[in-house]
């Protein structure tokens, strides 16, 4: 039901003109939204402007914009990844653990990196051998990979890192605000822009995600493809844990616990439908900003920390709900004479 | 002897055998596990408020949907029985029941409306009311708490005493599931949230009334949830602002271990009920045999996909028997 009429809006978009296909996109209103709170912001929020903002700003959302990336793709083809989280706790323990025992960080992280490999690995085994929902499976993997980065480590914390790796983590481009961990995450999200938008591979995301046996039927590897999606989000996750660790220049079980929340509801806000097969990288990205920025500037403003969850919520809902109006709206404006009638009265005669 | 097969059969047994070994292994171990008058009683209490939750998350998951939402509705509940006791003095209890109830279920209907009158899947939905409900609790609640002195005697006792060594909490936990049980097996209306979940569009053609049962199914939710919150209030003492958060994915966990399919259409509420009473007899079980408290989040883990992959090779054997029938006749 819903893929039909997903399929039925694309054609139906692509008989407008090309400008209203750029600007009347749901990408275009997350990025109009952005700039929006980042003017205001600037103006009615003291010290907003200053470049520390930006170096907190990206430095606190670099472990969600970074796992955000593989999310996206995974929710395109309409599975869900909801062990995210405990990946980056299971791989900021395995860091930790690793370099306590001895191990220089280099190889601790390339190991924390293969550790985020076969969790993701795991996750694609179940879903796409097994035949499994992933929503029910990344539950239970969820709950292991947490046990088993608090099974190993406990209560107890690595502190003891590397300085050379610690103050990586939080140094910025020499002559910028903009923190080098930036440039990771740009290298990592062209990557993924290019592999989703600009491939073969990623044009069979989006058919898997309109209809998973029409894409069969094209020739598109559907298993293959999300097991590879799997294993990205696993090491991505990784990646964003060994990033976390070294921020805080802390290795704990609990890291990151419940940031697979975050993540997916920045995804949604991007406006990536949940039923796949629609949404890109750059509604994403500046989803992510949108939700960091918000937060910042309430900071800033005073408001407490907490009225972020309630924002991230409302924004959440209602940027479904609104699409999901003008929806409604356009098929009801649709009806008198539209297509559905003249199909409905030959149908008669 | 049909009553028996079916019972031998039935996806909970499998469940329940796993739940009564976990007690038999951790009560050899030490027999105080089960044989002493705290032991006993906590094998029963602990699970009785995730046991309501996992009830309604059943029901949810039963229509093909999910409630995330249920953690901070229980905590909005449970501080809202905090305020009611400060605020109101001399309250009776029965009346704190009722508004937490209601406050649950009216949460619920909000969900319920979204899902059900925009079409937004439930997943989207509820995630944004998690964050919604937990942040307008946390704004409520500040850095405020409720201590077990703000509360009278007779509504602490609940979540504490017995009647006839059987707690409070756990009888009334029990009649939730033997009425939430009674409904969805006999009732048209808990038929027709099964109907709704094997296919919500043939539910529809059929003339079945899905966005009300829909919104039914999260009313439910939201008012169980409501209900844990006065019990999770009266049963710990103190409320803060982070009361009952991450509850909602061992809701979900105990629902699907229960053999809740998680694309709606079958299971029970008594196999959730009994996935609940699973999860957390095992944390309690895990340090008796010597396992470390920390891996029991794992075992949990391990637990919840040993019973969907465990799902998934009953209903291909099934599958196989059925096409076996048909070519037979």
């Amino acid at each position: 039901m819903t893929t039909g009429t997903t399929t039925a809006r694309t054609y139906k978009d692509y008989g407008q003109p090309l400008w209203r296909r750029i600007l009347v996109t749901r990408e275009a209103a997350v990025i109009g939204a952005l700039i929006l709170v980042i003017v205001v912001a600037s103006f009615s929020v003291r010290a907003f402007a200053k470049p520390i903002t930006m170096t907190y700003l990206f430095l606190d959302i670099a472990p969600i914009l970074l796992i955000a990336l593989p999310m996206t793709l995974i929710i395109i083809t309409g599975e869900i990844d909801l062990s995210v989280a405990s990946i980056v706790g299971l791989s900021s323990v395995t860091l930790g653990v690793l370099h306590q025992g001895g191990m220089p960080i280099e190889v601790a992280g390339a190991i924390a990196l293969v550790v985020g490999l076969v969790a993701g690995a795991i996750n694609g085994f179940l879903i796409t051998v097994v035949g499994l929902p992933s929503l029910a499976v990344t539950i239970g993997t969820l709950a292991l990979y947490r046990g088993l980065a608090v099974g190993l480590l406990g209560t107890k914390a690595v502190t003891e890192f590397t300085e050379f790796w610690t103050d990586l983590a939080k140094s910025k481009i020499p002559g910028t605000a903009i923190p080098s961990v930036v440039i990771l995450i740009v290298v990592i999200a062209i990557i993924f822009a290019v592999l989703l938008h600009f491939t073969a591979f990623g044009r069979g995301i989006y058919a898997i995600g309109l209809s998973p046996e029409t894409a069969r039927f094209s020739g598109v590897r559907v298993e293959r493809t999300k097991f590879i999606l799997f294993m990205l989000s696993g090491v991505v996750s990784a990646l964003a844990g060994i990033y976390y660790t070294l921020r805080f220049g802390s290795a704990r079980g609990d890291n990151a616990t419940g940031l697979e929340l975050s993540v997916i509801a920045a995804v949604l806000l991007g406006g990536v439908s949940i039923f796949g097969g629609r949404g890109a990288l750059h509604g994403v990205i500046a989803g992510v900003l949108l939700i960091g920025t918000l937060a910042s500037a309430l900071r800033l403003a005073n408001v407490t920390s907490d009225v972020i969850n309630i924002i991230t919520g409302t924004l959440l809902v209602a940027s479904v709900v609104i699409t999901s109006f003008l929806a409604w709206l356009r098929t009801k404006r649709a009806r008198p004479g539209g297509k559905r009638t003249e199909t409905l009265a030959a149908a008669k005669s | 002897m049909r009553v028996l097969g079916n019972f031998v059969k039935a996806r909970e047994t499998g469940i329940l055998l796993a739940l009564l070994i976990v007690i038999v292994v951790a009560t050899v171990k030490n027999p105080s596990f089960l044989f002493s008058s705290d032991g006993f009683r906590d094998l029963l209490l602990t699970p009785s408020i995730l046991l309501l939750l996992a009830v309604g998350q059943a029901i949810v998951i039963i229509t093909r949907n999910v409630d995330l939402s249920v953690g901070s509705v229980l905590g909005l509940t449970a501080y809202l029985t905090g305020r009611l006791f400060i605020d109101v003095p001399g309250i009776p209890i029965p009346v704190v029941f009722l508004a937490g109830i209601v406050f649950g279920g009216l949460l619920g209907l909000v969900n319920g409306a979204l899902v059900a009158f925009a079409k937004v899947p439930a997943l989207v939905i509820t995630l944004g009311t998690l964050y919604a409900y937990r942040g307008i609790n946390v704004l409520w609640t500040g850095s405020d708490r409720i201590n077990a002195s703000d509360m009278p005697k007779d509504f602490l006792g609940l979540g504490t005493s017995s009647l006839l060594y059987i707690p409070w909490l756990t009888i009334i936990a029990i009649i939730v599931l033997v009425a939430a049980g009674w409904f969805l097996r006999t009732q048209r209306a808990g038929r027709e949230l099964y109907a709704i979940g094997s296919d919500p569009a043939a539910a529809n053609l059929y003339g079945l009334k899905v966005t009300q049962r829909v919104l039914v199914a999260f009313v439910l939710s939201g008012a169980l949830a409501g209900l844990a919150g006065v019990l999770y209030a009266a049963r710990y003492g103190t409320v803060n602002s982070q009361a009952g958060v991450n509850l909602e994915l061992q809701a979900v966990g105990a629902a699907v271990i229960g053999g809740v399919a998680i694309f709606g259409g079958s299971g029970t509420v008594w196999g959730a009920a009994i996935g609940a009473f699973l999860l957390l007899t095992i944390n309690r079980a895990l340090p008796i045999v010597g396992v470390q408290d920390f891996w029991q989040r794992a075992v949990v883990g391990v637990l919840i996909i040993g019973a969907i992959v465990l799902d998934r090779v009953l209903a291909r054997r099934q599958a196989r028997k059925l096409v076996e029938m048909r070519d037979e006749s």
